[in-house]
């Protein structure tokens, strides 16, 4: 297929599409609605199944009965939406059941804005839901690694028996990009799902039973000790990054998905002015690519820190750096975007950025 | 020469029940497991667990299994049913589970005409978490939370799922059962059998409310725990069929 202009929402259901998905469970809400819109028509054309739920809450326990019964299932939703359905993450996740679960973030707390935002770093890599668990989360900065991701997100998912959130803002959502859908996804050994609940006339001998529920507390740690295997050997396979303009930089800035765009282009203005810039730009949110960090010269005079929210993957910056150098925030919240010469503004005025 | 006159249904694990003495649950359980299997769909069926005392029940029914999140048993049904067709999904659910915080969830699916079966298991308590007030507690029941009795002006009345599902169009077979004695366990028997009947032939939603037992909560001894829920309970809860589309 030839590069096709398309929005990010639509691209979004497309790649699910390319990637296999059996069945897409949701719940209307802006700025996320081309998705469902885009799935109810060439999902059932497909011959697959797409149901509108009467809330989140339902709509992500009917991706937990259909991720049981060994389907690709997915779903999307938008920050007060992804906040009703963090009960059912938690269970899916306990349950080791495998699905997709994009996220269009918006304005928040509350009601919040339908503008773009990143105010949802903490509810995607530390959850809202019960519990010691994590999502693999992925944040692209285009449609294009959207939609390689989303693609590749199924694989990752029935590999690890583990729920993947793809973490976009309204801008992607929102915006038009050239894309291509064939890209070649890495080829990964994926075993039979002998354990979906599929009746036991497709196992005999062994009921299977999709589950969170472990009253001992010694096979609940048993369980807490298995997963948290699972999610370091996660952080081993899984954590990606892109490094840019890495030459001898005075200054890195760290930003991830949308921001990360504004910042490649306060990075250009600020190498013309001979103030050479590096960036960590994060795609898997978690694992947190800490391993990055390392790469980061002794001599940088700080590391700024960009999100649009006041500050939520800084924790993740502190953790990283771990003390080797100064860092600062730069933050627009609330649906605003920065122009890039706010970027380079803050760079210049690193010192009045610095938290820590 | 020994011959065998009865034995424990196949459609039952050997996991022995958690359930207190004088509950129905264990009665309705055998039920269930016997039509699964006089059906011959056991090996094709998913039970879907919920939150409350029949939360193991996903140990006990002799099939594959999901337990739900506390309400969500008819969303994770759907969602199931939906991808498998072929398969025979019935969710296992109690009145606090289905009449209060899943009550969206359930009549949702109904409204769809989801073709899953719902037994649903009204004692008029939560029991699991210690004898609470439900959404089906009587006017005048005392209970962990309603100490001076429930009361209507605060509490409103006892919620009538029943009646208010023989409202929805997708509700194919809706029947209303007892458990307090050996004719109406057989009439609850033909109702559960008639309902899954029914899914067999994808005629929609189909659901059996029992009315049971809890003999712990309510502070009874078990054949008092009977008398009560035909006596007290019953009236409230008519017994009898609420919505049939018919067999055509």
């Amino acid at each position: 297929m030839a590069k096709v202009l398309m929005k990010g929402n639509e691209a979004i259901a497309l790649a699910a599409i390319k990637g296999g998905v059996d069945a897409f469970y949701g719940y209307p809400i802006t700025p996320q609605n081309e998705v469902p819109e885009y799935l109810s028509k060439h999902l059932l054309d497909a011959g697959k199944v797409f149901l509108q739920a009467e809330s989140e809450v339902s709509a992500i326990n009917m991706v937990y009965g259909a991720a049981g019964a060994g389907k690709r299932v997915m779903t999307s939703s938008s920050s007060p939406g992804i906040a009703l359905k963090q009960e059912g993450i938690s269970y899916i996740a306990g349950a080791e059941l495998p699905c997709l679960i994009v996220s269009v973030m918006r304005g928040g707390p509350g009601l919040g804005s339908i503008q773009p935002s990143q105010g949802d770093y903490y509810q995607a890599t530390r959850g809202g839901g019960n519990g010691d668990y994590h999502l693999i989360v992925f944040a692209p900065e285009s449609i294009q690694e959207t939609i390689d991701v989303i693609k590749e997100s199924f694989d990752i998912a029935d590999y690890y028996r583990n729920p993947v959130m793809v973490l976009v803002d309204g801008l992607i959502g929102q915006m038009m990009e050239s894309v291509d859908f064939d890209r070649p996804v890495k080829e990964r050994f994926l075993p039979e799902k002998d354990w979906a609940t599929t009746g036991t006339k497709n196992h005999p001998g062994r009921r299977n039973v999709a589950n969170s529920l472990y009253l001992d507390p010694q096979a609940l740690e048993q369980h807490n000790i298995h997963l948290n295997e699972k999610y370091k050997l996660i952080k081993k396979n899984e954590t990606r990054f892109e490094l840019i303009n890495f030459d001898n930089p005075e200054y890195i800035i760290v930003a991830y998905g949308t921001m990360a765009r504004i910042a490649r282009s306060a990075i250009e203005m600020l190498k013309k002015e001979g103030i050479e810039v590096s960036m960590i730009r994060p795609i898997s949110l978690f694992p947190y690519p800490e391993i990055a960090f390392d790469k980061i010269p002794e001599n940088v005079k700080g590391i700024l820190t960009c999100e649009l929210s006041m500050g939520q993957m800084l924790d993740d910056v502190l953790i990283a750096n771990n003390g080797r150098h100064k860092v600062g925030f730069f933050g627009r919240a609330g649906g605003m975007l920065p122009d890039p010469e706010e970027i380079v503004d803050a760079i210049k005025n690193f010192n009045e950025r610095v938290v820590k | 020469m020994w011959e065998t006159k009865y034995e424990k249904t196949q459609g039952l694990t050997d996991k022995k029940l958690s359930y207190c003495p004088g509950c129905a649950h264990g009665i309705i359980h055998k039920l269930v497991a016997e039509t699964l299997v006089e059906l011959g769909i056991l090996d094709r069926s998913i039970a879907i667990a919920s939150v409350g005392c029949s939360v193991f029940s996903y140990e006990f029914f002799n099939c594959d299994a999901q337990q739900a999140p506390h309400g969500r048993a008819c969303a994770l049904a759907t969602g199931i049913k939906r991808v498998l067709p072929e398969n025979i999904v019935f969710t296992y659910q109690g009145d606090g589970d289905l009449a209060s915080i899943g009550i969206a969830e359930t009549i949702h699916a109904a409204n769809r005409g989801e073709n899953i079966t719902v037994i649903f298991i009204n004692n008029a308590i939560y029991g699991m978490t210690g004898g609470q007030m439900a959404p089906t507690s009587l006017i005048g029941q005392k209970t962990t939370t309603s100490q001076d009795g429930r009361d209507q002006a605060h509490h409103g009345s006892p919620i009538k799922i029943s009646e208010m599902f023989a409202t929805i169009d997708g509700v194919a077979y809706l029947e209303r059962v007892a458990a307090y004695d050996p004719k109406h366990v057989i009439k609850a028997k033909s109702a559960i059998k008639k309902a899954f009947q029914y899914q067999i032939a994808n005629k929609g939603f189909t659901m059996v409310e029992v009315v049971s037992t809890c003999p712990v909560n309510w502070g009874m001894k078990p054949v008092d725990a009977m008398k009560w829920s035909k006596e007290a309970m019953e009236p409230v809860f008519p017994l009898g069929v609420f919505k049939d589309k018919g067999e055509k």
